[in-house]
């Protein structure tokens, strides 16, 4: 039994060597790299740097059409998270633009104010109709979970399948989101020759069909970055991505270091389990 | 429950007063201290162990996930995101659910082909296996509407994809296929009525899966279990008591498996799901791909493999998507009648050189339309899920019965002890160790 186990823990241990070598062949076509993340693989966290940062290009610019309804200014302050002054994210809270609508007060009425900690961080339009009705009929999605919500799917041959699925789950990645992002906001140019572009609309070579009704939402110099981290285009897509990762993962911090306590208890646990089921089992034959 | 008597003593008065009135602390001895197990069981038998542990911990979890979950077409969506960012330590517990359901699959794969490579469907042990086949279709059922309750974009669309199949009884019945639809959906399209209805059943089904494990305990303990070798236990010395050595052995399974279970819960928990699901359900927009989660791959492949022309000759024409469905269900449902298709006398295919290799490409076969399943149904992925379809059943149909006759199997050992401690070359073979024919 032991035996065969090496023979298998070898095996993979082979395979993990061979997977990038095979992945990176089969990736020949790929249009979506991956990127380095600080919070990639399974020790990685978030920078709250980075964070902070990315906040810096959604507040500046995609907050001009985009929300993020499922963030509260509070979870800005949070562990885990860009972790900011709770009292500049009052202030910050108290002057977003886009205001809260409450009610009906006394008199019945719905009345907007300024948005506390407690409250989501909402974009400029009341609801999708509005916000078609001002964007050309395109919907500006919400940002909350688009991390999560797109992926970036790989087409290799059927033979190299299994061990790009082994090492994906080995390297535990889960940045496919992040990575969409940051070819999506990297990814505007003019369309190839014989490329038909709708009118109103762009081309990105990232976008499903390449044809995205959002203008390039980044250009360099747009965002003063205050850390001395150069101002390009390439910084802002990669700060805002790491940010929207965040977004969409917010327990990701707390989740890989509580996984390390319980990988450490379970192989401490399993090992000491066998020690105890040999000595059972060492006076009978099996 | 079965021939094995309990040798409970009660060491207290109370212990005696409690045993004459309700013998429960009798029956858990005797079932479950001094049970009578094989000696020679292998790590592959710690899974049922893992599974029973795998129902409590998604019921316990599931009943938590309840107490936070909102089951509305309005508010499903936000209130799994209200769990994964809200509640204290949710994504924890949606984690361990949602991923949990992914590990129960796998480990009752491993145990199915367990099952299927020793042989342990043969008789005594019919009845066991029909119960295990049922408590894949529940398994089946529970998860499909747990998959719903999020509402994202794969739930609702594979709701609706899968619910549609019934529709293929109009070329039957004219309108039966629409009635019955209908009648799932509770309305005209998937909506929040159905999800309701799916959450009440997505929480009753883990009880009465419950239920029928328990009957699937009691007839393995009727049955006894089998082993490596396939053989009955014959003497005392093949067997070995149940605490503390099958349970010491389940305990390191059991520990092992989690190590992989918590692998996927803390550092890969999306891996298993699809990034379409975060996306709020929208009647309005159909995915590009609608793929089912991998534990359907297989049986989503057989579904899709039939279409207007099977296997370049076979035309089936309206009746396609009828016959898909009817295969995909009989793919599930002929798992229960092994039994009777294997004419083999010989339980392990230790002892069966032809069986073994067919063993291995029916697994082969599984994985391959488990991957067919997952491509876009077009060109060559049709034409070989159509392939494995038909290998697929040909291993139940044609394999299982022929193979028994024509195989000779290797000479088994006298008995398990025998076979453990090799004893078998030094007794006179021929009177006891007869290799048995057919």
């Amino acid at each position: 039994m032991i035996k065969r186990f090496s023979y298998a823990l070898a095996g993979i241990v082979a395979a993990m060597a061979l997977v990038p070598a095979a992945a990176s062949a089969a990736e020949g076509h790929a249009e979506i790299a991956r990127q380095h993340w600080s919070f990639s693989g399974f020790t990685g966290q978030f920078d709250k740097a980075q964070l902070q940062r990315g906040f810096q290009v959604y507040q500046q610019i995609c907050s001009n059409c985009h929300s993020l309804k499922r963030v509260a200014f509070r979870n800005l302050v949070q562990p885990g998270g860009p972790e900011f002054p709770e009292a500049s994210v009052k202030a910050l809270a108290h002057d977003w633009p886009n205001k809260i609508t409450d009610g009906p007060n006394d008199q019945g009425k719905m009345f907007e104010r300024p948005a506390l900690l407690s409250d989501p961080i909402l974009g400029p339009y009341k609801n999708d109709q509005e916000a078609r009705a001002s964007q050309n009929g395109a919907l500006p999605p919400d940002l909350s979970l688009m991390a999560r919500a797109r992926a970036v799917e790989r087409d290799p041959p059927w033979y190299i399948h299994p061990f790009l699925m082994l090492g994906d789950i080995l390297n535990s990645y889960q940045e496919g989101g992040g990575d969409y992002i940051y070819a999506l906001m990297t990814g505007f140019s003019d369309p190839p020759a014989g490329f038909h572009l709708v009118d109103g609309k762009y081309y990105n070579h990232a976008f499903p069909g390449h044809q995205i009704s959002m203008p390039p939402p980044l250009s360099d110099g747009a965002v003063s970055y205050q850390d001395g981290t150069p101002d390009t285009v390439q910084n802002y897509a990669h700060d805002v991505a790491a940010f929207l990762s965040w977004t969409a993962d917010p327990s990701l911090d707390q989740r890989k270091r509580i996984g390390w306590q319980v990988m450490l208890y379970l192989l401490v646990t399993t090992v000491l389990l066998y020690i105890g089921k040999r000595r059972i089992w060492s006076a009978i034959k099996h | 429950m079965s021939g094995h008597t309990s040798t409970y003593v009660p060491t207290s008065r109370w212990g005696k007063w409690f045993d004459e009135r309700l013998p429960i602390a009798r029956m858990i001895h005797g079932q479950f201290v001094d049970f009578p197990t094989p000696r020679n069981l292998n790590y592959l038998w710690t899974f049922g162990g893992i599974l029973t542990f795998l129902l409590v911990g998604q019921i316990v979890t599931g009943v938590v996930l309840a107490m936070h979950y909102q089951p509305s077409a309005a508010e499903a969506f936000n209130s799994v995101e209200h769990i994964r960012r809200d509640v204290n330590y949710g994504w924890m517990i949606r984690n361990f659910h949602s991923v949990g359901a992914s590990m129960f699959f796998f480990a009752v794969y491993v145990h199915i082909f367990r099952g299927f490579y020793y042989g342990s469907y043969k008789a005594p042990r019919e009845v066991l296996w029909i119960l295990g086949v049922l408590i894949m279709l529940l398994m089946m059922a529970t998860a499909f509407m747990g998959y719903s309750l999020p509402w994202g974009q794969m739930s609702f669309w594979g709701v609706t994809v899968i619910t549609n199949l019934f529709s293929a009884l109009d070329t039957v019945i004219n309108g039966l296929g629409t009635a019955i639809v209908e009648w799932l959906w509770g309305g005209y399209s998937v909506s929040g009525t159905t999800l309701n209805r799916f959450f009440a059943l997505h929480y009753l089904l883990p009880f009465v899966l419950a239920g029928v494990v328990g009957l699937h305990l009691w007839a393995l303990h009727t049955a006894g279990q089998n082993n490596p070798t396939g053989l009955d236990l014959k003497e005392p010395s093949d067997a070995v008591p149940m605490h503390p050595y099958a349970t010491s052995k389940d305990a390191v399974g059991l520990f092992a498996f989690l190590i992989l279970y918590a692998w996927f819960v803390f550092f890969v928990p999306d891996y298993l799901g699809h990034a379409d699901n975060y996306i709020e359900a929208n009647p309005l927009v159909t995915p590009p791909h609608i793929v089912p989660e991998w534990y359907f791959l297989p049986f989503y492949a057989i579904l899709r493999s039939f279409t207007s022309t099977f296997l370049w000759i076979i035309p089936l024409g309206q009746y396609a998507k009828l016959c898909g469905v009817v295969a995909m269900f009989s793919a599930v449902i002929i798992i229960a009648f092994a039994p009777w298709l294997d004419t083999s006398r010989v339980r392990s295919a230790k002892y069966r050189p032809i069986f073994k290799w067919f063993f291995w490409f029916f697994v082969f076969t599984c994985i391959a339309l488990g991957y067919l399943g997952s491509r876009p149904a077009e060109g060559v992925y049709v034409a070989w899920a159509q392939v494995f379809t038909v290998c697929y059943f040909l291993f139940f149909l044609v394999v299982m019965p022929v193979v028994g006759l024509i195989e000779t199997p290797k000479k088994l050992p006298r008995s398990i002890t025998d076979s453990v401690l090799g004893g078998g070359a030094v007794l006179p073979t021929g009177a006891t160790a007869a290799p048995e024919k057919r």
